[in-house]
């Protein structure tokens, strides 16, 4: 669906009905691969909505250069990189100021997650690449390279999933796209561990009152655990499709 | 004893997914946490008396002291050879393990023994996580690879190429005159009489891989070889 690029007047219709056809309280539509690459240890790939993300794992291995390893635990490295053709205005490829600080909170994001004390001395890396932006693109990543790991066989706590909500047109919505998010007055980004019901990442950019701050991470939080769902269907469904196949 | 499972046996789960809780004891890739089991690992729950495992679709090597395996020499030290065996960590081979008398730089030239590039079957004697995993090649069917093919599958899967009681690797031997080296580390070494007989155990391995999740996989691999053997003879 083509979406204006000027600015609309209205973010939400009379209906309640946003400008790409969703209801307040709806997640963008969400397809997700897993091991699309052959050379990583572990990959997946994520489209929701109009954001197209593919994220590999490496290791764990030696980490490099040595005086990075540390002792007792392995060391978790993340590069978040939006390729010069995902938004409409050339991007240069240099990592940004915004892309180093989104590689460290993504990092942090998953970390917990991790069972990083199992591995000392090695280092796990995490190469996420955004090939198609659309807004929400941190949620997505976390969501989608939590499923990377889990490919590449590290050892995990948990799952990690994460989602947005927001305040568009004075209204509280679930997972904005790029206008919403542009023209709109608030997004709070959100990570979550379903078992332990931890958040592992909360930001939020624009205003909203205490009231509305709360209703929203509960928004997310809701979101969150539908993408876990589908995260957890998805790893499956690998090796579900290979087993109804032979075992017919 | 009636104490709540989540998953029925063999059931496929994703990390984060509760398996057990109460009385049972955490087994492989799974952890405990207030008194709930949880997975670490994709793949196929099992129960056993009061244990609960995942036995993992994909995972890495972790070394293991006396599990042989196959490696491939990354670096030529000054008494020692690095080898990637796949795993986390880089192993270490001693010059003075190669050459059955106490290395003396003046005299052992280290690559002409062993080269970048070489690969190795070796044993594990020491592994501690502190320090790199040391080899050894002093035992007769070990040391360098000198023909043969190379296959390389997820080390969990390893139990599955070997089967109940060496069923299916027996099989695989005996259906194609191949020696086959199963590597712990899930690099194996096939080597035959002829290149037709190697890829027939290459496709097998491949197949295993692939359906290592199913149940009745030693039939239906038995009869790939079969028919595929069938239809080389013939032609």
């Amino acid at each position: 669906m083509k979406v204006p690029k000027k600015k609309p007047k209205k973010l939400i219709d009379e209906k309640d009905v946003r400008l790409d056809g969703r209801g307040l309280n709806e997640l963008r539509p969400i397809k997700i691969e897993i091991g699309v690459l052959d050379n990583a240890d572990g990959s997946a790939y994520i489209e929701q909505g109009k954001n197209k993300i593919l994220a590999g794992v490496y290791g764990p291995k030696e980490a490099h250069p040595k005086h990075l390893s540390i002792p007792d635990r392995a060391r978790l490295r993340c590069r978040y990189h939006m390729a010069p053709f995902s938004v409409d205005e050339r991007k240069s490829p240099v990592p940004s100021r915004r892309e180093r600080e989104l590689s460290k909170v993504i990092r942090q994001a998953l970390e917990p997650a991790v069972f990083v004390e199992y591995y000392p001395r090695t280092s796990i890396d995490i190469f996420i690449e955004i090939l198609q932006a659309d807004g929400g693109t941190r949620c997505a990543a976390i969501t989608v390279a939590s499923l990377a790991l889990a490919d590449a066989g590290i050892p995990m706590r948990s799952l990690v999933a994460a989602c947005a909500a927001g305040k568009i047109d004075g209204r509280l919505v679930l997972d904005l796209m790029d206008t919403e998010d542009k023209e709109g007055e608030a997004d709070v980004p959100l990570a979550w561990m379903p078992n332990s019901n931890a958040i592992t990442l909360l930001q939020m950019d624009g205003s909203l009152t205490i009231e509305e701050f709360e209703q929203a991470v509960n928004m997310a939080m809701e979101g969150c655990k539908k993408i876990h769902e589908l995260q957890k269907e998805t790893l499956k469904a690998k090796y579900v499709a290979v087993k109804e196949e032979v075992e017919e | 004893m009636n104490l709540p499972v989540f998953y029925e046996r063999r059931e496929i789960v994703t990390p984060g997914d509760l398996l057990a809780e109460d009385d049972y004891v955490a087994g492989d890739n799974t952890y405990k946490k207030d008194g709930k089991i949880y997975a670490t690992r994709v793949g196929l729950v099992g129960y056993e008396n009061r244990k609960v495992f995942v036995v993992a679709l994909k995972s890495f090597y972790v070394p293991y002291v006396g599990d042989l395996v196959i490696g491939k020499v990354v670096e030529v030290g000054l008494g020692s050879w690095l080898i990637d065996i796949s795993a986390p960590y880089p192993a270490l081979l001693r010059a003075a393990d190669a050459i059955n008398r106490p290395f003396k730089p003046q005299r052992d030239d280290l690559p002409s023994i062993l080269d970048v590039g070489d690969l190795v079957m070796a044993k594990i004697v020491a592994y501690d996580r502190t320090r790199a995993p040391l080899l050894t090649i002093r035992e007769p069917e070990l040391g360098k690879v000198k023909r043969g093919q190379i296959v390389k599958i997820t080390p969990t899967k390893i139990p599955r190429v070997i089967g109940r009681q060496g069923s299916m690797i027996s099989m695989l031997k005996r259906e194609t005159n191949c020696q086959i080296i199963v590597g712990q580390n899930g690099v194996i070494l096939v080597s035959g009489k002829s290149p037709k007989d190697e890829q027939l155990v290459v496709m097998a391995i491949h197949r295993i891989k692939e359906e290592a999740h199913t149940s009745g996989l030693t039939d239906r691999i038995t009869q790939m070889v079969k028919s595929e053997k069938g239809s080389v003879e013939s032609a």
